[in-house]
């Protein structure tokens, strides 16, 4: 089994990797299993974890043994689950086009419940806390800053007054307020490299992976 | 010859040199490995070929884009195959991790949250082993979770390599006693945010089936006030973002983590801003983690291909400059 295992995962490793060289019909094989188990192992997953695991087993407790076969406890069912099993069949009604619009009911429970529960941890953890820690004093306490940290706060004050300034539209772009818009180009620039940079180490990382599978894992020619 | 009878050629070529290794493999035949002359001589050529390619690049003639790819593919495999090895230096973020976990007094409970899936493994499975591997040489008691349905079954692969280590095989780690495995709970943020008042609620049992109450190492943790350390591991949502805006910012958990490098960025001003305590970011984080902590896990070993692919893609974008300037399209583009 094990051997068949590393066959089909090569088979479909290359068969993806085809595509650098063109669309051909081993890589639309590969393509169509790899969406395939993908969308089966989701639904399986959802089903068996949120519909079975927490529904199911929540309103309906299974009696529980220990290792002697003696009951230990019967659980409490918990009927607050049935108003979220309720919510979700309503979800479900998309699926019937005349009662379509029950959906919206369990969406916007969905959304408001969702907007109350981000609405005050981004203000805190985007807002609140960083705009703390990006107003600082340049030099530290006590003017006790190494020279490294002084620049650093330098450029977090920089960047962040040129970057908000960048994405000021009220007033034309000229002048001193233009250059400062300018220097907030800059800012924004060296973020999306870095960003980009760790992007193609991330990406390359993935294929290195599956190189290692192919000539280590599979072929066994390196350790 | 057609090109379809081209095709065909390299596809039973393919076939016929897999088969054979395949069966060397199984037959016992030995790993290969370039000594260190071969390896000096094989990057030579390959940055002669390079300097080839962008002398024909001045004189006009482009090379195709499949050629791209399989310098690409070249620089990642070729070093596998090498035995160079390469300075890793180590960044603050990183020694930040490896400091606060050494901080820990031994019998601490760390939970390691598992949050991505074979896809990132590459990154983030070196991360795992070493983490792991850290915490049990420090005597730490570990709890791992998933809030990814795969995240489980990574923390049982990372389990396995750690204990066929000669430092950990002698602890002779006990499951329920020095580690556990809750498994996986769907809910993404509202899981984080219910661990915050009773972990058991969220995890009333292991992966295994086993009752919350009847695991010694977990039957007197309640909820976060328990934990001494969190440890996430994440490729996405649910992941980093989550754990600090839900158990650092509201329930004042001390938290690491390890991200794939796509997400690290944006967990920077997490870092300054002090909500996290460390970070390892990609593959380059999971190998100075590795050295920090002694352990010989893949990170390392990848960390030659990636830089190798990262000069591949620099002689490129070197490359594709010049076919820029040469083509006139500049010009066209100016006007």
């Amino acid at each position: 089994m094990e051997h068949f295992a590393l066959w089909i995962g090569g088979f479909l490793t290359l068969g993806i990797i085809s595509f650098l060289y063109k669309d051909n019909p081993w890589y639309k094989l590969s393509e169509a299993i790899y969406v395939g188990i993908s969308a089966g192992y989701w639904f399986v997953s959802l089903f068996w974890d949120n519909f079975y695991g927490k529904f199911w087993i929540g309103v309906f407790p299974p009696d529980r043994v220990n290792d002697a076969g003696e009951l230990v406890s019967t659980g409490r069912p918990d009927y607050w689950l049935i108003i979220g099993g309720v919510l979700g069949l309503m979800m479900l009604m998309r699926l019937l086009p005349k009662i379509g619009w029950i959906s919206r009911w369990a969406l916007a429970f969905i959304v408001g419940a969702t907007a109350g529960l981000w609405l005050i941890n981004y203000f805190s953890s985007f807002i609140m806390v960083q705009i703390q820690n990006t107003v600082i004093p340049l030099f530290g306490e006590n003017y006790g800053a190494s020279s490294h940290v002084i620049v650093g706060n330098i450029v977090v004050a920089v960047g962040t007054f040129a970057g908000l300034v960048y994405f000021y539209f009220s007033k034309e772009h000229k002048g001193t307020f233009g250059a400062t818009a300018r220097v907030g180009i800059f800012f924004l620039m060296i973020t999306f490299g870095a960003s980009f940079g760790y992007t193609v180490m991330s990406r390359m990382s993935l294929l290195i992976g599956r190189i290692d599978f192919l000539f280590g894992d599979w072929l066994g020619m390196i350790k | 010859m057609s090109i379809r009878a081209k095709e065909l050629l390299v596809l039973g070529l393919i076939a016929v040199f897999s088969l054979i290794f395949y069966v060397g493999k199984v037959s016992g035949w030995k790993a290969v490995q370039f000594s260190t002359t071969v390896s000096i001589i094989v990057i030579l050529l390959i940055v002669l070929s390079l300097v080839w390619i962008l002398i024909k690049t001045i004189r006009g003639s482009l090379i195709e884009r499949r050629i791209v790819f399989l310098y690409v593919g070249i620089a990642v495999a070729l070093p596998l195959f090498m035995s160079l090895s390469q300075k890793i230096p180590i960044s603050p973020e990183v020694k930040a991790v490896y400091d606060s976990i050494g901080e820990l007094p031994a019998g601490s409970k760390v939970l390691v949250s598992f949050d991505y899936d074979p896809p990132s493994a590459p990154e983030l499975q070196p991360m795992a082993e070493a983490f792991l591997y850290y915490c049990f040489v420090r005597d730490l008691k570990v709890i791992m979770i998933g809030l990814w349905p795969q995240g489980p079954q990574q923390a049982n692969l990372a389990i396995e390599e750690v204990f066929e280590h000669e430092d950990i095989k002698p602890k002779n780690l006990k499951y329920g006693i020095d580690y556990v495995n809750l498994g996986y709970q769907a809910g993404n943020e509202f899981v984080i945010q219910r661990l915050g008042s009773d972990i058991k609620a969220m995890f009333p049992s292991d992966y295994r089936g086993k009752p919350y109450d009847e695991i010694p190492l977990v039957k007197n943790v309640k909820n976060f006030s328990n934990i001494d350390y969190c440890f996430n591991l994440s490729s996405g949502f649910v992941g980093t973002r989550e754990w600090v805006q839900i158990a650092v910012d509201r329930f004042g958990v001390k938290l690491g983590a390890g991200n794939t490098a796509v997400q690290a960025p944006q967990m920077y001003p997490f870092m300054r801003a002090g909500q996290l305590i460390g970070l390892l970011g990609g593959m380059s984080g999971a190998a100075e983690f590795e050295y920090l902590t002694e352990w010989t896990g893949k990170g390392t070993k990848y960390m030659l291909s990636q830089s190798f692919a990262h000069m591949i893609v620099v002689a490129f974008i070197i490359i594709g400059n010049v076919a820029f300037f040469r083509s006139g399209r500049k010009s066209r583009l100016d006007r």
